[in-house]
């Protein structure tokens, strides 16, 4: 994982651009990530920040300029193409299997990191490196007990829990959250963000993030984004010391956070 | 519940007896039945029941696993009952050295290579998209049945003899209980193997991009290749099924290939449960005896199944099997036999309810459409004149009343229910002085 001086960085965004329509939500974006990073991005409501995450992900195709994952370009590329190149992302809306139990949730997202892609010649219930590597997942997000309940009728928390489970489960070394602790009470988001610290180390942390305390907590590096355009970008202290930001949003939410 | 495996480091047997038990069980059922029920006509009966059940449990493979609605699924049996029947032909004009048991395959082999075309195309997406191309390929080969005379037949259709292939093991397969046991083979085969499909990586996935195919896009798997598979699969399966109705019934015509047909399959695979594996197979069961057994007793057969069909669909979204395995946690905690009384006092007065409203149905049916001074009928083993008062007062007060009573009572089986699957349940409100009839 050294990040030698010549290698790419883990994600590279170029001059980012999408519209729906006349409105151009992102308004060219430049963004580089190092491996290891721990990289938060705020900005208000609308600012672009769910655009920008579903762009880089490959849920909605971009409308101008390059996304390069560890120096590779995702243009045109599917959601699943690009969580084979080791991009795993969770949901701002908890997005789970909620009829399948807690075990079968993670179990699915192993699968093709393990290599049984679309194979219908193994059983899954007899192979060791699957139950073994689910078992090894509920014990890292503390769900262990509840194997066997569908992951519908766990708390809130629980499900968060999970779907940073199933985001990491694949091993993909760039994890994107969006607003993991999104709606949650104070132990349960301080819960929850120790549980990110423990899953993603070693790994590319890029979060959207509302929470102040968590963003501070927790970033080596903020970008803040306003109207699909990043105004600052750096390590947390310079960020928050920065007039622009200050005056565009981040004065108010700290006000409104303490 | 692998636990113990785990622990011990210990490599799980290749089956273990408990999962191996219910298909056992099955075997020896199936294997026994003919000794049971040995008149020809109950064998043609469960042989056309064990063909239903191959198709539906295919078409499960689509509905209840893939959460794809397909209204054109009869194509698949349709087109390898179709080659098989050319095929069966073939043999007889050539001297092919095919034994009849083997011809299945070939139905299957074409059911996925028109399964592999038409999915190509259709399952790019599941809900609407898909049930909209399904119906659409459904309705053009059902068209093609009359164009393509020389494949199809017209509406002659295609016949053949099954008796002029290579004898298999001195067998030449004249009599239904010969077929019965061939049906059955294919049918446990491919039961099995569409069970373990289910347990495969990309069987699982099945499920999963049912539930969520955006979260199973995040997970590396593309959606659509997933159905793909699925969609093949289950062709496969169901062009089985068409090469056992071609043995079984010597002819194949355009009804093969209908919409109806089709549509009885959603139905049946509904009326038993497309939740759980098994639930097709009792759609399959019931379906077929309703459409066997109760067309010889009334005209109006379809109108019973389609009510049956209506209820399931909105009081049982989980089918037969569904309200079964509504009774597995009360069968885990013993407490089954709490339910006897309860269920007792609620179905008994349905059922009479429903059979005086069937029979007030079957009296104003037989009083309007039978012929002039015909007013003798029977019903329920009873002979009595359609045109008199006395019969339509006593149904329509079995039926009323039946139901009043059903109502009454439904309640306290619900709540007999609620305890039944509670560990640890307070005993009925009988203890405590009951409030709830004071109130």
């Amino acid at each position: 994982m050294s990040a030698g001086q010549g290698s790419p960085p883990a994600l590279e965004l170029a001059g980012l651009r999408k519209s729906f329509g006349k409105t151009e939500i992102i308004r060219g974006v430049d963004l580089a990530i190092g491996r290891g990073e721990r990289h938060a991005i705020i900005g208000p409501n609308g600012a672009g920040k769910s655009t920008l995450f579903n762009l880089i992900t490959g849920r909605f195709p971009n409308s101008g300029g390059h996304i390069r994952l560890h120096g590779n370009d995702l243009a045109g590329l599917q959601p699943f193409e690009i969580n084979r190149m080791g991009l795993s992302r969770s949901f701002q809306i908890t997005n789970i299997f909620p009829a399948m139990t807690v075990f079968e949730n993670v179990r699915c997202s192993l699968l093709w990191s393990k290599g049984y892609r679309y194979s219908f010649w193994n059983m899954v219930a007899r192979s060791r490196d699957l139950t073994l590597g689910t078992e090894a997942i509920l014990e890292q997000i503390n769900l262990t007990a509840r194997r066997n309940l569908p992951a519908g009728v766990l708390s809130y928390a629980e499900q968060r829990a999970l779907e940073i489970g199933i985001t990491i489960a694949g091993g993909a070394d760039v994890i994107m959250l969006d607003e993991p602790t999104a709606g949650m009470s104070h132990s349960e988001t301080d819960y929850i963000v120790d549980l990110i610290r423990q899953v993603t180390v070693g790994k590319t942390l890029i979060m959207v993030e509302h929470d102040m305390g968590v963003v501070f907590g927790l970033a080596d590096r903020i970008s803040v984004l306003v109207y699909g355009e990043i105004i600052a970008s750096g390590a947390p202290e310079d960020v928050r010391a920065d007039p622009k930001v200050q005056e565009a949003y981040l004065g108010a939410a700290l006000e409104a956070d303490h | 519940m692998n636990d113990t495996f785990q622990n011990t480091a210990a490599k799980r047997p290749l089956v273990s007896l408990r999962d191996a038990a219910p298909w056992l069980v099955a075997t020896g059922f199936l294997l026994v039945m003919p000794f049971i029920f040995t008149a020809n006509s109950t064998i043609t009966i469960m042989n056309q029941m064990a063909i239903t059940i191959i198709f539906a449990l295919a078409y499960n493979m689509l509905l209840g696993q893939g959460g794809m609605l397909s209204f054109g699924h009869a194509v698949y049996m349709g087109v390898g009952g179709f080659m098989c029947m050319h095929i069966l032909n073939m043999v007889e004009d050539y001297s092919l050295p095919l034994p009849l048991p083997l011809l299945p395959i070939f139905g299957g082999l074409f059911g996925m290579g028109l399964a592999t075309i038409v999915g190509a195309f259709s399952t790019r997406k599941a809900g609407t998209v898909f049930a909209m191309i399904s119906l659409g390929v459904g309705e053009l080969i059902a068209a093609c049945s009359i164009i393509i005379v020389a494949f199809f037949g017209g509406e002659e259709g295609i016949p053949g003899d099954r008796t002029y292939g290579l004898p298999f093991f001195g067998n030449e397969f004249l009599h239904p209980i010969d077929v019965y046991y061939l049906i059955v083979f294919w049918l446990i085969l491919s039961a099995l193997l569409m069970y373990l499909f289910s347990r495969t990586p990309v069987g699982r996935m099945a499920n999963a991009v049912r539930d969520n195919p955006e979260r199973a896009e995040f997970l590396g798997y593309s959606a659509r290749k997933v159905r793909f598979i699925s969609f093949t699969a289950s062709g496969f399966f169901a062009g089985v099924a068409g090469g056992l109705f071609a043995i079984n019934y010597e002819i194949l015509t355009e009804e093969n290939l209908s919409l109806i047909l089709s549509g009885q399959i959603l139905l049946i695979t509904f009326l038993g449960g497309v939740g759980f594996f098994f639930g097709p197979i009792i759609g399959a069961i019931v379906f077929t005896l309703l459409q066997t057994v109760l067309s010889l007793e009334t005209e109006l057969w379809q109108l019973y199944v389609g009510a049956l069909f209506v209820a399931t669909v909105m009081y049982f979204p989980g089918g037969l099997a569904g309200v079964l395995m509504m009774h597995y946690p009360s069968v885990k905690l013993g407490k089954v036999k709490s339910l006897v009384v309860p269920y007792l006092k609620t179905l008994v007065p349905a059922i009479i309810g429903l059979l005086g409203t069937a029979g007030f149905i079957e009296i104003m049916f037989h009083g309007r459409h039978a012929a002039v001074g015909d007013e003798q009928m029977t019903l329920f083993w009873i002979s009595l004149n359609s045109h008199s008062a006395l019969p339509i007062v006593v149904t329509l007060v079995l039926a009323v009343g039946g139901i009043w009573v059903a109502r009454r009572f439904a309640p306290e089986m619900a709540e007999a229910w609620h305890r039944s699957i509670t560990p640890n349940a307070p005993p009925p409100p009988a203890q405590p002085p009951s409030t709830r009839d004071a109130a």
